[in-house]
């Protein structure tokens, strides 16, 4: 099954080709696809930083950034260069070394989760095997990052909401991986591209949402709160804790929460995307498409459009559920935290066991649509 | 010497440094925080050396078990039970810490000893990589399965007992004219906001 372009044996031949040893011309290309992905996660900081303004905006009918570029859309960058210029405060009594590197331990996990998010059947940094799981291992790292920050800060605010941000991503971890769980059963694998092409073949009908209503919304749910979007921003409710960890900094170091969080958002987007919304297939099958007008699926031109039409898929379903999220924020009240870690442990953990059992079951009944 | 090998010579050197020095961070630090965090910076080089062995899975488990739930616990449980003592120093502490590094020196000279003096059978297979997963649920299920069994049950009984201690609904009253005794009060016991609110006065 390798259907697509193979950007790097093409980009290795091309340098061979010119005289560069080959070994050279595969050290020369593993970079590559890091930058790229690092600067599309940068970019999609702007591009969600200038949603996130212009919907709020229109749910309080303001018109929102107007001025910076085109629509405002370069509200974003004047925000990042303000953080730059700020002045980088350490709090006196504060913990310097701890202080430094809680928002670092914050933000790599996130844009390392980037390694396993396919954009199309090679259009990925890497195809491990443990795939969706290695999501899920970093995605634990942060609270430790959270905890750290909260607790060098020497502030109560800052360790009240440290301790309430890990407690809240322990508690939706588990749900959250328990929907994963019932997803890898059907696909029989934790690749992220197996994942994908199990959906693929029937367009929009064999999106595993269709299998999978209530692992899609438990799945969502906890990555809203493993992201600390509203209504889970418990750790920063700024009525309660001021900011929660965050109170105590300034400049980049503060940049760097807003956009680990940004690029979280974007991230759980595209993992629920590729999990339950058929990642980079078009809602009718391309295959199928192709055999209608009588193309053979491994003509160049094609396989360009279809290489160019997966990302276009990915990133419209992620920046789609992008925008629930953002109108979720903006419309919906904040829950207490007593109502988070309840809704969290007693309903959405035995929905998600029950979830997985009924999977299993279905899986057996029904090996042709569960995948057997 | 290709470039595989090369990253991956420096790469080692540069985990076993990490896991050693934080081990030795772990136990020779003061501030019990920083061993702590100490301890999820070990953990996560143990992963990366797991990495090195072509154990994808066991890293990524390592990292989601001991670093994102371990060291997280321990963290909790430092940062709930914040309890700032004075330290008093102790008569003749020397003594304890010398006999405690007598004993570790000593447990380092056996397990040199035992390790230099093992003939390792260093298997030739071929690491199975990615498909380590499979290898792995094979053995679950065929020549593990009763520890895989046992284990599993356990974690069960440990999920649904946190689910039913979640749960909790029905919170025993105290009978009228007994004296409440503290031990048998829950903490979560709920209180009519009216009293409440004049007990929260009372205690201020």
């Amino acid at each position: 099954m390798n259907q697509g372009i193979d950007l790097q044996g093409s980009f290795v031949n091309a340098l061979v080709d010119l005289g560069v040893p080959a070994g050279a011309a595969k050290a020369l290309w593993l970079p590559l696809p890091m930058v790229v992905i690092l600067v599309g996660a940068t970019v999609s900081i702007f591009v969600t930083v200038w949603l996130e303004r212009k919907i709020s905006a229109a749910a309080q009918q303001r018109i929102g950034p107007e001025f910076a570029g085109p629509l405002g859309s370069l509200q974003a960058a004047a925000d990042g260069i303000k953080l730059i210029f700020k002045e980088d405060i350490t709090p006196a009594k504060a913990d310097p070394l701890l202080f430094t590197l809680g928002p670092a331990i914050v933000v790599i996990p996130v844009f390392l989760s980037y390694l396993i998010v396919p954009f199309g059947q090679n259009l990925v940094i890497t195809d491990i095997g443990v795939g969706i799981f290695l999501w899920i291992a970093l995605s634990s790292i942060a609270p430790i990052g959270l905890l750290m920050s909260g607790y060098s800060s020497n502030n109560k605010y800052s360790l009240l909401g440290g301790l309430r941000a890990a407690a809240q991503s322990i508690s939706y971890e588990i749900p959250m991986a328990l929907a994963v769980l019932a997803v890898v059963l059907m696909s029989n694998s934790l690749s992220t591209i197996d994942i994908v092409n199990q959906q693929s073949g029937y367009g929009i009908l064999g999106w595993n949402i269709w299998r999978q209503p209530a692992g899609f919304l438990i799945f969502w749910i906890a990555a809203l709160a493993e992201c600390e979007r509203l209504p889970f921003d418990l750790p920063e409710a700024e009525e309660e804790l001021v900011a929660g960890y965050q109170t105590e900094y300034t400049g980049m170091k503060f940049g760097l929460f807003y956009v680990g969080s940004y690029v979280n958002l974007v991230l759980s987007a595209l993992i629920v995307s590729i999990l339950y919304l058929g990642g980079w297939e078009f809602p009718v099958s391309v295959s199928w498409l192709a055999s209608l007008i009588g193309v053979s699926e491994t003509t160049p031109w094609l396989q360009v459009i279809t290489a160019s039409v997966g990302i276009m898929m990915t990133l419209f379903k992620a920046y789609a559920l992008v925008f629930i999220a953002v109108l979720i924020r903006w419309t919906m009240p904040r829950i207490r935290i007593d109502q988070l870690l309840d809704f969290g442990w007693k309903f959405l953990l035995p929905v998600s066991l029950v979830n997985l059992l009924l999977t299993a079951a279905l899986k057996l009944t029904f090996p042709v649509a569960f995948g057997g | 010497m290709t470039l595989a090998e090369g990253v991956q010579l420096v790469t080692f050197g540069l985990l076993t440094a990490m896991t050693l020095g934080g081990a030795l961070g772990v136990v020779l630090l003061d501030n019990i925080v920083y061993s702590a965090f100490l301890l999820g910076g070990v953990f996560t080089s143990m992963s990366g050396l797991y990495i090195l062995l072509n154990a994808g899975f066991v890293a990524a488990a390592q990292v989601l078990v001991y670093v994102g739930a371990v060291s997280v616990l321990i963290l909790f449980g430092i940062m709930l039970v914040n309890k700032e003592q004075a330290y008093v120093p102790m008569k003749r502490a020397w003594l304890g810490k010398t006999a405690t590094g007598g004993v570790c020196v000593g447990l380092f000279a056996l397990l040199t000893a035992s390790t230099l003096n093992t003939p390792w059978a260093i298997s030739s297979q071929v690491p199975t990589g990615d498909m380590a997963t499979v290898t792995i649920g094979i053995h679950f299920f065929t020549d593990y399965l009763l520890p895989f069994e046992l284990a599993s049950v356990l974690l069960l009984i440990a999920l649904i007992g946190a689910i039913v201690l979640a749960r909790r609904e029905f919170i025993p009253d105290v009978a009228p004219g007994e004296p409440a005794s503290e031990a048998l009060q829950l903490p979560e016991r709920p209180r009519e906001l009216v009293s409440s609110v004049s007990g929260s006065e009372a205690d201020s």
